[in-house]
């Protein structure tokens, strides 16, 4: 169990009036608050050994390459990478994402051959592969969602064929909450020959993963839904197929020898990393992983279960809402969407706003799931280690003054 | 100020709840779509012209109670009104909306509109009310150009 009154202390933005009300941060599937640990990462370089990295011979230099580098192990220890060179820092998943479909579609892929999809993905695990789709003539096919608004993996054996070179799936919706098996999707990937890349940014943050179990071939996550900040995220690959891509980015930092006419790639994971990155941020996300190592993803996972669990029990009380997902805390992480019957989320988001209570509201980056649920949009609230039961009840009361504001008149 | 007193005025939920000239118009009327993708704002506006005014018309959105309050009240302003005049309260309308040292006593005739004033507090949502506003701007272009009207798609 996680002491969440601890955990909050740890957390200094949350403690702040909004429109004078206690704040209820009830976003982290957009982004996910910092530590104090984080911030102060971030401060530390900034104000202590702030230098570029991979290239000076001064201290400075030195250091920050040190704790750098030092963060590709940290990762490759949270997600069990074989080798902290499987570990390429990006900017943020979208980025890890395109770095896929432009490094490795691009050079492998051709007409004919097929990329399974699935309904539920962010607009991020969706462009790069329609670009693709056009530019090569590659097809991309969809893994629909059954009405409990998990996939249905049922279908999987009639879309999975000789031709899937790839799938490409959420390991958690970021609208649904819906929690995917994606070790069975990569067992049943496998039998055809396919890869299998793993949206990981809401997964990887609220529920962690073991990739050599999964045994996936690409993961992409980021840093700041996971109590890091923004500006870095991650790309795991397996090292053959890292080897084996092409660049995504090119310029300074990724060449070892270079020409007026040609260069040659820096090795993995540097051949990825062009320019100067986001240092300060990537070390800072380490601090952000050794948090939560500290309180334990099994933990994690549990707290979240628990606080969704309440949320659902809460929400369904509440008249004419309608919950969208699985509804069943086992299949689903801390993201709940809803919608009061005529009411638009936007009212529903700035009145919750009025009370204190921060939800996201809109297509959440997911307009193809949304015409599947014939919705223009929907409101989500999504919880992270810091939240607390009572909050939900906050949000409750707040979804009731929604209600008394919308059937003041015309009723 | 409250939300309630802002924002959610009786009269604004009122039009939500009764949008004033509801509905479609069969062609040779003019439709005019527009649409604020990331609110999920959408509504077509049905326009019919003749002598110069605007003889009929008819609006039907689905989106937000904002864009939909400020698509009813603009109905019932600028219906039966010749064209000019129809520009001058598009022109009120924005001056309002978009500037903060507005000048309300000009919006008098401008109906239950000015009730929509508080929605620039809340910077987010003064989109949703430009939307039928910014459609009602790409009707009127067609109608003078003589030529066909493009969705209009508000970032």
């Amino acid at each position: 169990m996680l002491d969440v009154a601890r955990i909050r202390k740890d957390f200094p933005v949350l403690h702040q009036e909004v429109h004078g009300k206690p704040l209820v941060y009830f976003d982290s599937a957009s982004t996910a608050q910092k530590p104090k640990a984080v911030i102060d990462a971030l401060v530390e370089y900034y104000s202590s050994y702030n230098s570029n990295i991979h290239r000076g011979i001064h201290y400075l230099s030195e250091k920050a390459t040190e704790a750098y580098e030092n963060v590709r192990q940290i990762v490759a220890n949270f997600i069990n990478a074989p080798q902290p060179e499987a570990i390429v820092f990006t900017h943020n998943t979208t980025e890890a994402i395109n770095c896929v479909a432009y490094g490795w579609g691009r050079k492998f892929l051709k007409a004919g051959d097929e990329i399974l999809l699935t309904e539920m993905e962010h607009h991020s695990n969706m462009i790069p592969w329609q670009i693709l789709s056009q530019e090569k003539g590659v097809v991309l096919r969809w893994m629909p969602i059954t009405e409990n608004h998990t996939l249905d993996l049922k279908k999987l054996d009639d879309l999975l064929t000789s031709r899937t070179k790839l799938v490409a799936v959420a390991q958690m919706s970021n609208v649904l909450g819906t929690i995917n098996l994606v070790k069975r999707i990569v067992q049943k990937a496998r039998t055809v020959g396919a890869k299998v890349l793993i949206d990981g940014a809401q997964g990887v943050p609220h529920a962690g993963i073991d990739v050599q179990e999964v045994d996936c071939d690409f993961l992409a996550f980021p840093s700041h839904k996971m109590l890091g900040p923004t500006g870095a995220g991650v790309l795991y690959g397996k090292m053959e197929l890292l080897d084996a891509m092409d660049p995504f980015m090119t310029g300074g930092s990724m060449i070892l020898e270079v020409w007026k006419e040609k260069a040659t790639w820096n090795k993995v994971p540097h051949k990825f990393e062009a320019g100067t990155p986001d240092i300060g941020e990537v070390i800072a996300f380490g601090e952000a992983v050794k948090y939560l190592q500290n309180l334990g993803m099994d933990s994690v996972r549990q707290h979240e279960k628990e606080i969704t669990k309440y949320a659902l029990e809460k929400l369904s009380e509440v008249e004419d809402l309608i919950i969208y997902g699985p509804k069943v805390p086992e299949l689903q992480g801390g993201i709940i969407s809803f919608n009061f019957k005529e009411i638009h989320p936007h009212d529903v988001g700035t009145i919750l706003d009025q009370e204190g209570v921060a939800i996201r509201a809109g297509h959440h980056c997911a307009q193809p799931l949304m015409r599947i649920l014939g919705v223009h949009g929907t409101a989500r609230a999504s919880f992270y280690v810091y939240n607390e039961k009572s909050e939900v009840d906050r949000l409750i009361d707040a979804l009731h003054k929604v209600k008394e504001i919308f059937q003041s008149v015309g009723s | 100020m409250s939300v309630v007193e802002d924002l959610y005025r009786e009269i604004i939920l009122d039009h939500y709840r009764n949008p004033r000239y509801k509905g479609e118009l069969p062609p040779p009327a003019l439709k005019v779509e527009g649409a604020n993708p990331l609110c999920g704002d959408e509504l077509s506006l049905f326009l019919e012209i003749k002598d110069g005014k605007l003889s009929n018309l008819r609006i039907s959105a689905a989106g937000c109670s904002i864009s939909c309050a400020s698509a009813s009240m603009m109905a019932e302003v600028i219906l039966g009104k010749k064209l000019d005049e129809i520009d001058k309260a598009i022109e009120r309308f924005k001056e309002m909306m978009l500037n903060k040292n507005g000048n309300p006593e000009s919006l008098e005739d401008l109906g239950d509109i000015e009730t929509l004033q508080g929605v620039k507090k809340y910077p987010v949502r003064i989109k949703c009310a430009l939307l039928p506003w910014n459609t009602l701007i790409e009707a009127l272009k067609a109608v003078r150009s003589q030529k066909p009207a493009e969705k209009v798609v508000m970032e």
